[in-house]
């Protein structure tokens, strides 16, 4: 299906969604997010694919979030997501602290149509007896080795952001795979794309492989640069400017609605 | 010849990396990385994967590829930090009297699965070399019945190099950094540790290394941490390779 834009694609995802989120450094449907916060969106879950950055920080601020999972919120370079961290310390942000490969264990085993899957290490870290989903067994090829089980985790809704959709329904991710494991995993999948191919990707033999296959694919809408102030690997860096400028506003209550006021509340895009 | 604390603690990592054959580098560790690259000088076949690259990533499986390869075997060495480390290598990334940190990230397995991990923290106080962690984001030592193919080699801060000593469960300090001594270190640790009655200086980098380092090794950390390298070499970061 294709929307009209970033804000009808906002629209489709319901208040109270587990949402599965890429890092900063993938592709992130930044003009999504800012639509979310625009149109008042409550109580979501967010998944880190394994962690999150400024989409999440803008979220959490914007008082859109209930709870995270995730391996970390970071902001990079500009260090300290600083509306998760505020969120966290008063403790108005419920955080299920994870590992990155416990995440995507996870969702493989949804891709998989499983209830769990093993992984190795991790035992013994506070974070196995803080998390509601993780339990440990016995090998039952092994007698006396304990490993570790994930959960399969089924986010209701994959978002994120693609180079290029094309009329066939599919959009091309590049090497960005944990995108199509998000969108394998999760019940829905909107994704907001650069620029619309003629044609079907997957009848192209280069281009297929950076596909995730109409059949994933909820809705699409076009949002050119929109994965901005983050990037798009070879169309346009990340703005560390805009990120820095918006780790330094996000450090005060008052900054931060200052900087949703200048550049979320008016639906500008760079 | 007069060298960078960076430079130094740089030469410490490449000496420490030893004979690895992959090396993974996470974000923002621009010292191991210059480390690594030192290395690399003199061994072309090391393989560095560094993870934040954003360009030429060595990854093309998505975001889970690294543990996947750590998992089989293929990480020889590793690079961990902490917001607190305590001295049974225990590292918490999480949280600490009411201050919450960015989180454990892929710790609690790396430590696990890459054949060895330095513990790599520039800032040397009690605040940080605690005597034990608030969180356990990854343990430095599991139990005989978990399976684990590698764990904590050594610790390395911006006052000193500690050896961790598998059978004790305990750091040794190994040497420490000019500017700093065998009492600032105890007084500026609060974990106990073995040392030595007498505790040799870290080795100073050579004229050699020195050289690589700001040769070559600057103009590929420029490429990669622009903002270290113009503050660590100034001038010289802004050669870009031909």
């Amino acid at each position: 299906m294709k929307l009209a834009d970033a804000d009808a694609l906002a629209r489709a995802i319901p208040d109270g969604a587990s949402v599965g989120l890429p890092p900063d450094y993938s592709l992130v449907a930044m003009a999504v997010v800012r639509a979310l916060v625009r149109r008042g969106a409550k109580d979501l879950k967010l998944v880190g694919v394994p962690v999150l950055g400024l989409c999440a920080d803008i979220l959490i601020g914007a008082g859109c979030v209930r709870e995270v999972e995730t391996s970390a919120v970071t902001l990079g370079e500009a260090g300290l997501a600083p509306r998760f961290t505020a969120a966290a310390e008063t403790g108005t942000l419920k955080v299920v602290d994870a590992t990155c490969p416990m995440i995507h264990t996870g969702l493989q085993a949804t891709e998989k149509g499983v209830p769990f899957m093993p992984l190795r290490g991790v035992l013994g870290s506070d974070l196995v007896k803080d998390h509601p989903d993780w339990k440990t067994i016995d090998n039952p090829y092994a007698a006396g080795d304990p490993i570790l089980l994930a959960k399969a985790i089924a986010p209701d809704v994959a978002l994120f952001h693609a180079r290029w959709a094309d009329e066939a329904g599919n959009v091309w991710v590049g090497r960005r795979r944990e995108l199509a494991t998000i969108a394998h995993a999760s019940k829905a999948c909107y994704v907001s794309y650069e620029e619309l191919k003629p044609g079907d990707m997957l009848e192209d033999e280069l281009l297929a492989p950076g596909c995730i296959g109409a059949v994933y694919v909820t809705a699409v809408a076009p949002a050119p640069r929109g994965a901005w102030p983050l990037g798009v690997p070879g169309v346009y860096d990340i703005d560390d400017a805009h990120v820095l400028q918006y780790a330094k506003l996000a450090k005060t209550a008052e900054g931060f609605r200052r900087y949703l006021d200048e550049f979320v509340r008016k639906a500008v895009s760079a | 010849m007069s060298y960078a604390k960076e430079e130094l603690l740089a030469v410490a990592i490449a000496r420490l990396i030893g004979d690895a054959r992959h090396v993974a580098v996470g974000a923002a560790s621009p010292i191991p990385a210059t480390g690594a690259f030192l290395l690399k000088e003199k061994n072309p076949a090391l393989r560095i994967s560094l993870l934040q690259k954003r360009t030429g990533n060595p990854f093309t499986e998505g975001s889970r590829e690294l543990f996947d390869l750590a998992g089989q075997g293929r990480i020889d060495v590793f690079f961990l930090g902490g917001a607190q480390i305590d001295g049974e290598a225990n590292i918490n990334l999480v949280e600490a009297e009411g201050k919450r940190f960015p989180g454990s990230f892929g710790s609690a397995f790396m430590y696990f699965a890459a054949g060895k991990t330095i513990l790599f923290r520039e800032e040397h106080s009690p605040r940080v070399l605690v005597r034990k962690v608030d969180y356990v984001s990854a343990p430095g030592w599991s139990p005989p019945a978990v399976q684990r193919r590698g764990g904590p080699a050594a610790l390395l801060t911006g006052k000193a190099l500690f050896r961790w000593q598998e059978g004790q469960r305990r750091f040794r300090l190994e040497s420490v950094h000019p500017g700093s001594n065998a009492d600032d270190v105890r007084a500026n640790t609060a974990f106990d540790y073995d040392a030595p009655a007498a505790v040799p200086v870290t080795a100073a980098p050579t004229g050699d290394e020195m050289a690589l380092m700001r040769g070559p090794v600057a103009r590929v950390i420029a490429e990669n941490y622009p903002e270290f390298a113009r503050r660590v070499w100034g001038a010289l970061a802004e050669l870009r390779p031909a």
